[in-house]
């Protein structure tokens, strides 16, 4: 509890404290490259038919995903705190190659832990830390997945908690992670939102995210809460259908229950164990959801849905074919969920699909699944 | 009556610290387990840990994370661990505390454990991932059936919280020797001392220091200075090197033995 008391303390004071901010929305603009493009995807609008449908760019930040928004943050208060090593985990290697990276612009020491399991699938994610010059830790304990990674990070930051951030990647954990992580993360949804009314003249009808821990959706959710006539749809990995056992779909298949020092949705078994998870994206197979979208559900504001890896590597397909966007297997859920779900939606919605990151990490296993040969 | 405080009291009156071993309950059988507590006391534990397994051991070491996972595979369960709470207690007469994440224990419902925990003869529960400020509802569901719910300090806990915690704790408070996780180290560090005597002076309750108690000098160190100590990793670590052999009994009473002060009878 100790460096968590300091972490909010200090995080209190660099919400109000204006040089932070303004610091913070140097590097976003300068070296992230924010604010990320509006994109029409026009032909995937024909394919899919009735709809009007636009891409929140998330894949065009500098690294390739929206996990910088929040290490830049974190690595700066770090910074602030007088911290000279961050640590990190990753699932799919997104997380860790943003924090490597502001680790190398900031100065500090970096080490991040990964599941083996997702060191093979994700190698060359492992190799861009490396030459960033942070230490890839292998976690070869339990599923070798994200959720041992967090393990191991809580295990090194608690010993070195004194010279230590732990630069968390989702709304999971502990208080105050789940708010802080947000909170760097909503300027998606603050451009976003600003962008859609600038180029339509109103308010999308629905917004669409992939839910891991569920750090991309709630950046972009956040700042249409309190739009009423804007609808909301997390959709979880499905895997191989909930029906089979393999899968990372916490809402329909888990119960409330604390893993990581979060009270939320977890999938455990009769005796309390968190159960193994499966899904083709390294990055959305965890056990547990951010506990804000556990209350959003509650409150009936968001609505959550799943994707299968199939439907995620036909959302991948159509927009590589359509679009000419390779996004990240995560990201291709929420576009996945979209081509099912079309016949459901009332025709002239205007959905607006947060793309949280681009799929080069994940050409070779896409190709692999898609039949198409190097 | 409290079996804990008269433990507690029972050593102080031998002017002696109290000793705690822990060992993670089915690893590697249930059956051993049984066996191995009711050893252990006959070379003089005075309380008794019991781990309970879990999927993710974030407060364990490689030592005691390999053990929970035998255990796990076995098909140990928090259900199983107060079978074999309540086995021990069938024989025994010394204190029993699980050592617990809180997981388990909220997915069994809390009161549901509490009284199962009662009824198994069980009389502390330390929940490791549960801090006080969390922990009131379960605190009065654990007393309001006669069990003790156990917290933790650390070396970073400021001296508001230990008071918290002081007041929420029962016989005592489980100082955790260094910042990290159980397991074996070389040598205690030296604010261990001023701590476990800040914590006595703030809350005026026993203290119990573990994490990383491995070698007799340790043992001797803490004895001059604190209620108890609790030796975990040190023993795992021969229940793993032996696994279910015949010599495990003996060679876990050695070890232990070989952990006590020179100047204690044995």
């Amino acid at each position: 509890m100790g460096p968590l008391l300091e972490l909010t303390e200090a995080y209190e004071a660099i919400r109000v404290d204006e040089s932070f901010r303004r610091e913070m929305e140097r590097i976003l603009r300068d070296y992230v490259g924010r604010p990320t493009p509006l994109t029409r995807a026009r032909r995937l609008e024909s394919a899919l038919g009735g709809i009007r449908i636009h891409l929140k760019r998330e894949d065009l930040n500098h690294t390739g995903a929206h996990k910088i928004n929040n290490t830049v943050g974190q690595a700066l208060l770090a910074k602030r705190m007088g911290k000279s090593r961050v640590i990190a985990e990753t699932g799919a290697g997104q997380h860790g190659v943003a924090t490597a990276t502001v680790a190398a612009l900031l100065d500090l020491q970096c080490v991040i832990y990964m599941g083996e399991e997702d060191m093979a699938r994700q190698a060359l994610n492992v190799a861009r830390m490396r030459l960033l010059g942070a230490t890839v830790v292998p976690v070869g304990t339990g599923s070798r997945t994200l959720k041992d990674a967090i393990n191991e990070a809580m295990r090194d930051w608690v010993t070195h908690c004194r010279s230590t951030h732990y630069i968390l990647g989702s709304v999971l954990g502990a208080h105050p992670y789940p708010r802080m992580v947000r909170d760097f993360q909503a300027v998606i949804g603050r451009e976003a939102r600003a962008q859609y009314l600038a180029a339509e003249g109103t308010l999308p009808d629905l917004l669409v995210a992939c839910v891991g821990g569920g750090s991309n959706s709630i950046g972009l959710f956040t700042a249409f809460l309190d739009d009423p006539s804007v609808g909301m749809v997390g959709v979880e990995a499905a895997g191989e259908g909930i029906a089979s056992g393999r899968h990372a779909a916490r809402f329909p298949g888990g119960s409330p229950g604390v893993l990581h020092g979060t009270f939320t949705y977890i999938l455990q078994d009769a005796g309390g164990n968190i159960t193994a998870t499966h899904s083709v994206s390294a990055g959305l197979d965890y056990p547990a959801v951010g506990p804000e979208h556990a209350h959003l559900r509650e409150q009936g504001r968001i609505r959550y849905e799943t994707a299968t890896d199939e439907e995620a590597l036909a959302g991948f397909q159509l927009l590589a074919r359509l679009e000419g966007i390779l996004p990240a297997l995560e990201s291709a859920h929420a576009v996945g969920w979209l081509a099912s779900a079309r016949s459901s939606l009332t025709p002239g919605s205007r959905i607006l699909v947060n793309l949280s990151g681009r799929g080069d990490k994940d050409v070779d296993q896409a190709a692999a699944r898609l039949g198409v040969k190097p | 009556m409290s079996r804990i405080r008269d433990a507690f009291a029972q050593a102080q009156a031998a002017g002696r610290v109290a000793l705690i071993p822990y060992l993670t309950a089915g690893d590697p059988s249930a059956d051993q387990t049984v066996e191995l507590a009711g050893l252990l006391q006959d070379c003089g534990a005075d309380l008794m840990e019991l781990g309970v397994p879990f999927s993710d051991p974030l407060a364990d070491g490689a030592i005691n994370q390999r053990a929970a996972a035998r255990a796990l595979e076995r098909g140990m369960s928090l259900s199983g661990v107060l079978q074999v709470a309540s086995r021990v207690r069938g024989s025994r007469s010394l204190p029993l505390v699980l050592f617990t994440y809180f997981n388990p224990v909220l997915r069994m419902g809390l009161a549901e454990f509490a009284a199962r925990a009662r009824d198994a003869g069980v009389d502390g529960v330390l929940a490791t991932d549960l801090p006080v400020e969390e922990g009131e509802e379960y605190r009065q569901i654990l007393e309001s059936v006669g069990l003790e719910a156990i917290f933790l300090a650390a070396p970073t806990t400021g001296a508001a919280r230990i008071e918290s915690i002081g007041k929420a704790t029962g016989t005592f408070i489980y100082y955790v020797s260094r910042t990290g996780v159980t397991g074996e180290q070389s040598s205690l560090p030296e604010a261990a001392r001023d701590n476990v005597l800040e914590i006595r002076r703030l809350t005026g309750k026993k203290v119990a220091v573990g994490f990383g108690i491995s070698r007799r000098e340790h043992v001797e160190q803490v004895s001059g200075y604190a209620d108890a100590v609790v030796i975990g990793s040190a023993l795992m670590k021969i229940v793993e090197e032996i696994g279910g052999g015949h010599s495990l009994g003996e060679q876990l009473q050695r070890r232990f033995r070989d952990l006590l002060p020179r100047d204690r009878p044995r």
